[in-house]
C-alpha cells in the first residue's frame, strides 16, 4: 500500500495506461512542459514524448474534434480539459462527433476517448469555473459519464474508461485533488458502470457523487449519532446509472434522497427521479428528495457561495426529515 | 454581379495523362453527375427525404483529388458528400441505399444523405454542421504522423484529404485546424470547393478576403488557387500536395473555384444566383470540357465515351433496383450501435 494523493493517483493511471498500450495519448492545453493545470500529467512527456502528451493551442472545439479523428483511426486519445468547463465551446464536437457518430455511421467508427479534467464548484472561482456539465451532456447519446470521488475510485476508474471503446466523459472534482488515500501496489481496475455502496444502511438512501458524497458522509456521522442508519450510494456512473444496485437499495430502505452539486433544473437528480418513479414507485413510502445546487450562476461571494451548493447540515435535516416522515 | 474572378491558366497538354488514366477520371465524373441526376429524380418522386445537397458540377474537384490519393489514404467530407463516397470507391449500390434508408446503405440506414461513411473506403463522413469535419480530418492527419513518429511505423505515410466549401473558410474551425496542421507538419490537403454560394450568401458577402488560397499564407503553408472545372488542374495540384504530405513536408490550401449546377440543396428555390452567372459557369462544365481535351488529344474516341456513360448509366440503374429492393432496418436494431461492444 501507498499512500497517494488523488492527482497523482490519475497521473499513475494515464502512466500505466500509457505503458501498457502505445495507442493512447494525452493531449490538451498546458499538458506537456507545464504538467496540467492540477499536475495530473506532470512529467509524462519527458517520458514518453512531445506528440504522445501533446500540447495544443486554445481551441477546444478544433483539438476535440481531432481526438474525434484520431480515435476513429485507431488511437485512444486522453483530452484533458483545463476546466470542465471550457468544453463547452467543444459541446458540438463532443455531442454531434464523440457521441452520436458511431450510430450515425452504422457502426462503422468507434470512438474510444476519454475526456476528463477538473468540474464542480470550487472555492470562489466565479461562475464560468464552477460547472457542473454533467448535467448538461446527460441527454446526449453514445457518451458515458463518470464521476470519481477517491483516490481509489479515480485511478482504477480512468484506468477502464481509457480501455473502454466509447467516448467517455470523465470527472474529476476541484477541490479533490488532494485527497490522500492508501492504494494498492498490484494493478486494479474500477468497473465503469457499477455504482459504490459506500456505507450499507437500512433507513434511507442517500444517492450521491463526486463531491457531495463527502458532504453524505458528514451529515452520516450526526445520523448516526442520532440513531438513523442511512445507506450512501456513490453514483460513479452518471450515464448510465446503475440500477441494479439503486433499485436493490430502495427494496431495502424505501425512502430516497438525491444529493447532487448539480443545479435542480435538468439535473442528474431529475432524471433519477423520472427513473424511480418508472420502475419503483411502488416501493416507496415517501415522495423522493432532492438537495441540489440552486438554479442559479454560481456566484463569486464566499457567502452567497456556500449558500448556492448543499451542505452537510442540510442534508442531515433532510434525512432526519424523511426518516421521521416529515418530508 | 460582382466581377467574376479570372480562372487560373493550366496548360493541359503538359499534363500528359494515358488514355487509361483519361478514361478512369472520366469515367469517375460521369459516375458522379449521373449519380446525382437519379438523385433528383427520386427525390422529385418522393422516394428520398430529408436535405439532399447534389454536387453536380463540381466533379473535377472530387475525382481530381481523390483519384490522385491512395486506397489507404482518407477522405472527410461535408453534407454534400455523395460523390466523395463514390470516388472514394464506396459502391453507388451502398451510397444509393443509404439515400433509401436501407440496411445495405454504407451507413446501414442510420445516417443519410448527410452522414455518409465506410470505414473499408476511409470515408471518415459525411458531417453536416460547417467546418466540424476538419477537425476530425486533422486528426486523422495526426493519427498518421503519430504512427510514424510516436510509434516508429515506417510504413505509416497515409495522406487524408479535407473537402469543404467557401463558407466554412469564414468559421474558427478552419484557421484553428490550419493552424495545427502547419503547427505540427500533419499531412492533410485543405481542399476548399469554392462555389460562390454559401445557400443565399455569396462568398463576396461573407468574407474580408475573398481569395481564400492567400489564407494560408499567413501559417506559412502553401495555398494553391486552381480552375476547379478542370480535372487535369485539380489532379496536378492535388498530386503535388499529397507528394509533399506523404514526404513529411505538411499541410497544403488547394482552393478550387467551381460551381454548383444545382441549387443548395433540393429543397433550395435557388432565386438569388443570376441566369447569367448560371450560364457563364454552365459553359464551363468539367465533364464536357474533360471530353474535348480527351477527343482533341485523340487518346480516346466517342464511341468508347458512350461505352463508359452507357456502362455507369446500367450501374445507376442497378444500384437504384438495389436501393429499392434492399431491407429497411430491423426495428429490433433501434439501439444497435450506440455504444460499442468491447
Amino acid at each position: 500500500m501507498a499512500e497517494t494523493l488523488m492527482f497523482n493517483a490519475l497521473r499513475e493511471a494515464i502512466d500505466e495506461e500509457m505503458a501498457r498500450d502505445e495507442t493512447v495519448f494525452v493531449l490538451g492545453e498546458d499538458v506537456g512542459h507545464y504538467g496540467g493545470s492540477y499536475k495530473v500529467t506532470k512529467d509524462l512527456y519527458q517520458k514518453y514524448g512531445e506528440l504522445r502528451v501533446l500540447d495544443t493551442p486554445i481551441a477546444e472545439n478544433s483539438f476535440t474534434g481531432m481526438a474525434v479523428g484520431a480515435a476513429m483511426t485507431g488511437l485512444r486519445p486522453i483530452i484533458e480539459g483545463m476546466n470542465m468547463g471550457f468544453l463547452l465551446l467543444a459541446f458540438n464536437q463532443i455531442a454531434n462527433n464523440a457521441g452520436m457518430l458511431r450510430y450515425t455511421s452504422g457502426g462503422n467508427f468507434k470512438i474510444p476517448m476519454v475526456i476528463r479534467g477538473p468540474g464542480g464548484v470550487g472555492r470562489q472561482l466565479g461562475a464560468e469555473h464552477s460547472q457542473r456539465l454533467e448535467a448538461y451532456f446527460q441527454a446526449v447519446p453514445g457518451l458515458k459519464i463518470v464521476a470519481c470521488s477517491t483516490a481509489y475510485n479515480a485511478k482504477g476508474l480512468l484506468k477502464s474508461a481509457i480501455r473502454d471503446d466509447n467516448p467517455v466523459l470523465f470527472f474529476e472534482h476541484v477541490l479533490l485533488y488532494n485527497l490522500k488515500e492508501d492504494l494498492p501496489n498490484h494493478e486494479y481496475l474500477v468497473p465503469l458502470d457499477k455504482a459504490e455502496v459506500v456505507r450499507p444502511g437500512k433507513d434511507v438512501t442517500i444517492l450521491t457523487y463526486s463531491r457531495m458524497r463527502h458532504h453524505v458522509m458528514q451529515a452520516v456521522k450526526g445520523l448516526v449519532a442520532k440513531g438513523i442508519d442511512p445507506e450512501v450510494i456513490d453514483l460513479i456512473s452518471l450515464k448510465p446509472l446503475d440500477f441494479a444496485t439503486i433499485g436493490a437499495s430502495i427494496q431495502k430502505t424505501h425512502r430516497v434522497i438525491i444529493v447532487e452539486e448539480c443545479m435542480k433544473t435538468g439535473g442528474i437528480g431529475a432524471e433519477i427521479i423520472a427513473s424511480i418513479n418508472d420502475q419503483y414507485f411502488d416501493e416507496l413510502d415517501a415522495p423522493v428528495v432532492r438537495l441540489s445546487s440552486q438554479d442559479i450562476p454560481t456566484p463569486y461571494n464566499g457567502k452567497l457561495e456556500s449558500l448556492t451548493i448543499v451542505q452537510p447540515k442540510q442534508i442531515e435535516t433532510a434525512v432526519e426529515h424523511m426518516v421521521a416522515l416529515r418530508v | 454581379m460582382v466581377q467574376e474572378r479570372t480562372l487560373p491558366q493550366f496548360q493541359a497538354p503538359a499534363a500528359q495523362i494515358s488514355a487509361e488514366e483519361g478514361l478512369m477520371l472520366y469515367e469517375d465524373m460521369v459516375l458522379g453527375r449521373f449519380f446525382e441526376d437519379k438523385c433528383a429524380e427520386m427525390y422529385y418522386r418522393g422516394k428520398m427525404f430529408g436535405f439532399v445537397h447534389l454536387y453536380n458540377g463540381q466533379e473535377a474537384v472530387s475525382t481530381g483529388v481523390i483519384k490522385a490519393l491512395r486506397h489507404d489514404d482518407y477522405v472527410c467530407s461535408t453534407y454534400r458528400d455523395h460523390v466523395h463516397a463514390l470516388s472514394a470507391g464506396v459502391p453507388a449500390q451502398n451510397v444509393m441505399a443509404e439515400l433509401f434508408g436501407k440496411e445495405t446503405g454504407c451507413s446501414r440506414g442510420r445516417g443519410g444523405s448527410m452522414h455518409l461513411f465506410s470505414s473499408e473506403h476511409n470515408l471518415l463522413g459525411g458531417f453536416a454542421f460547417i467546418g466540424e469535419g476538419i477537425p476530425v480530418a486533422l486528426g486523422a492527419a495526426f493519427q498518421s504522423r503519430y504512427r510514424r513518429d510516436a510509434l516508429g511505423q515506417a510504413d505509416a505515410d497515409q495522406v487524408t484529404a479535407c473537402f469543404f466549401g467557401d463558407g466554412t473558410t469564414n468559421n474558427g474551425q478552419f484557421f484553428e485546424c490550419l493552424n495545427m496542421a502547419a503547427l505540427w507538419n500533419l499531412p492533410i490537403l485543405f481542399v476548399v470547393e469554392n462555389n460562390k454560394w454559401a445557400i443565399g450568401m455569396a462568398h463576396e458577402r461573407a468574407t474580408s478576403q475573398p481569395e481564400i488560397y492567400r489564407k494560408a499564407s499567413v501559417f506559412g503553408m502553401p495555398g494553391v488557387e486552381v480552375d476547379g472545372m478542370d480535372v487535369l488542374a485539380v489532379r496536378t495540384a492535388a498530386q503535388t500536395a499529397i507528394a509533399r504530405a506523404r514526404a513529411g513536408e505538411g499541410p497544403t490550401l488547394i482552393e478550387c473555384l467551381t460551381y454548383r449546377f444545382r441549387g443548395h440543396s433540393l429543397a433550395d428555390p435557388d432565386e438569388l444566383r443570376s441566369k447569367v452567372e448560371k450560364e457563364t459557369w454552365l459553359a464551363r462544365d468539367p465533364i464536357k470540357r474533360f471530353e474535348v481535351y480527351l477527343l482533341e488529344n485523340n487518346l480516346v474516341d466517342e464511341d468508347t465515351l458512350r461505352g463508359i456513360r452507357d456502362r455507369v448509366q446500367t450501374l445507376i440503374d442497378d444500384a437504384l433496383t438495389f436501393a429499392e429492393e434492399s431491407p429497411e432496418p430491423s426495428p429490433d436494431d433501434l439501439y444497435k450501435y450506440i455504444f460499442a461492444e468491447s
